[in-house]
């Protein structure tokens, strides 16, 4: 069952990749017939396009740790910590993955990388200092399962897509507002490449949503849940922690909008329009609920 | 069109047979050096401890000297870890982690020893390399029941017994080891 999952996780993560290639392709095109002549504009997206994906998918793990503000943990100061994930990891079968903390009170944590062979599990301060030992193994064993089902290969590729979306939807979107009231000459020419792009990308952008939370739909954190507590044979102490994270009231400012779906709960407390859109989290109600009954 | 001869029909299937025995022995192997990995994670976990152990008697003998009887257990229990089938492995694994836990709660009535940092770290790092054996424990087990699963039902069973696999034997003292939990996916 499990190494189903690992195999339709890296047929998504082709899916993804070549999905993210059809959308830098469809804009490259767009802009191309409207406002050159020839293909350069268009072979010079695709350049640019298979160059960023390809460091996304080598280093994507480094960017996410490091607009975390993630630092490694170390032996002296987080002992338990690095234990339980050593011993976690063995009981999982995959290899000892790099161990962060990142900085902020709330209760939270996520894991990232290409492979288990690359992979990084990081959690908050928080969760260090307001879960017990079963609490945070339980969080920890939920991470390891991300890890050994591949879905951090899948999610840190959505995890670039949406990165690009959004990032290119605002600030055109912004330039468009701003620019709007300027109106000399040069600028215009910019103003409506800017315009169409945004009004291809606001098109597209629900649609491409709506495929991003097929791969990663709901199912997967219902899953890690049920492998996570399998490996600690304590769907409790997941359990608890689900139950703290419900009732933790901090935030945490070094999530984004592109990293939102890493966490193993949703980092915003307060709704944004663009966050409930690529919303990936099930309530944290229902997973409580099928852990009790394990 | 000529339908195909009986020959071909036969060679196919043969052809089949052939490749599913090459498929079933081949996951059958790796099921079984599975097993030997996890071994390997056992034997790694159960080292760390006994090299711990030495340390935690140094540190811990000129603190208690009324409790003797404590660390001796500990020794014994050391002492047998080096050979033994797995059974006896297991058992005096066993051992050692209740006489290390007896030693931790006597630990307790000592205040100057529980202040002691090369106590302290040392008592956290055993916890640890407990939990992990206890882990590892848990991984060799589960891959020992997925193996005896595979060679004992039908239709590997059959290739099994023709290269002669064995059923690997868990590694527990006696008794039954943790029930597995029941999972719901849905």
């Amino acid at each position: 069952m499990l190494y189903n999952e690992i195999s339709s996780n890296k047929a998504k993560s082709v899916f993804l990749f070549i999905l993210f290639l059809m959308l830098i392709g469809v804009i490259g095109f767009v802009v191309n017939m409207l406002f050159f002549q020839g293909y350069v504009f268009i072979i010079f997206a695709a350049i640019i396009a298979i160059i960023f994906s390809l460091i996304s998918y080598y280093s994507g793990d480094k960017i996410v740790l490091a607009m975390s503000h993630a630092r490694e943990a170390n032996k002296k100061e987080h002992t338990f910590l690095i234990n339980a994930v050593e011993g976690l990891a063995i009981a999982a079968g995959i290899p000892k993955p790099k161990i962060y903390v990142i900085p902020g009170a709330q209760i939270n944590a996520f894991a990232c990388g290409r492979s288990p062979k690359t992979a990084s599990v990081a959690v908050t301060e928080g969760a260090l200092e307001k879960l017990d030992r079963q609490e945070l193994e339980g969080v920890i064993a939920h991470e390891l399962s991300h890890i050994k089902n591949y879905d951090i290969r899948v999610m840190m590729l959505a995890s670039v897509l949406v990165g690009i979306i959004v990032f290119v939807s605002e600030i055109l979107l912004r330039s468009f507002l701003w620019g709007g009231i300027k109106t000399n000459e040069d600028s215009k020419g910019m103003n409506i490449i800017f315009i169409v792009i945004g009004v291809v990308l606001l098109i597209l952008a629900p649609i491409i949503a709506q495929m991003i939370k097929f791969a990663i739909s709901r199912k997967r954190e219902y899953l890690a849940d049920a492998s996570g507590a399998l490996i600690t044979r304590n769907p409790h102490g997941l359990a608890n922690a689900l139950r703290k994270i419900k009732n933790d009231v901090s935030g945490l400012k070094v999530a984004s909008n592109s990293t939102a779906h890493l966490y193993i709960s949703s980092p915003f407390k307060k709704k944004q329009w663009l966050a409930t859109l690529f919303s990936t989290h099930p309530l944290l109600e229902d997973r409580i609920q099928k852990l009790e009954r394990m | 069109m000529k339908f195909m001869a009986p020959l071909t029909i036969v060679l196919i299937i043969l052809g089949l047979i052939a490749l599913y025995i090459i498929f079933a022995y081949n996951s059958l192997i790796r099921l079984k050096l599975r097993i030997d990995n996890a071994w390997s994670q056992i034997d790694v976990q159960l080292k760390r401890r006994y090299d711990l152990i030495p340390n935690l008697i140094e540190t811990v003998k000129g603190y208690v000297k009324h409790e003797k009887k404590v660390l001796t257990e500990i020794t014994n229990a050391r002492a047998q870890l080096v050979s033994g089938s797995m059974k006896e492995k297991a058992k005096a694994s066993d051992q050692l982690t209740s006489a290390l836990k007896s030693l931790f709660a006597v630990a307790e009535n000592y205040p100057n020893l529980k202040a002691n940092e090369n106590f302290k770290m040392l008592q956290e790092e055993l916890a640890g390399t407990e939990s992990k054996i206890a882990y590892s424990r848990q991984f060799y087990n589960d891959n020992v029941m997925n193996f005896n699963t595979a060679i004992q039902t039908f239709p590997k069973s059959i290739i099994a017994s023709a290269f002669s696999f064995k059923e690997k034997e868990f590694f527990k003292a006696e008794g039954k080891e943790k029930e597995n939990i029941k999972v719901n996916f849905d």
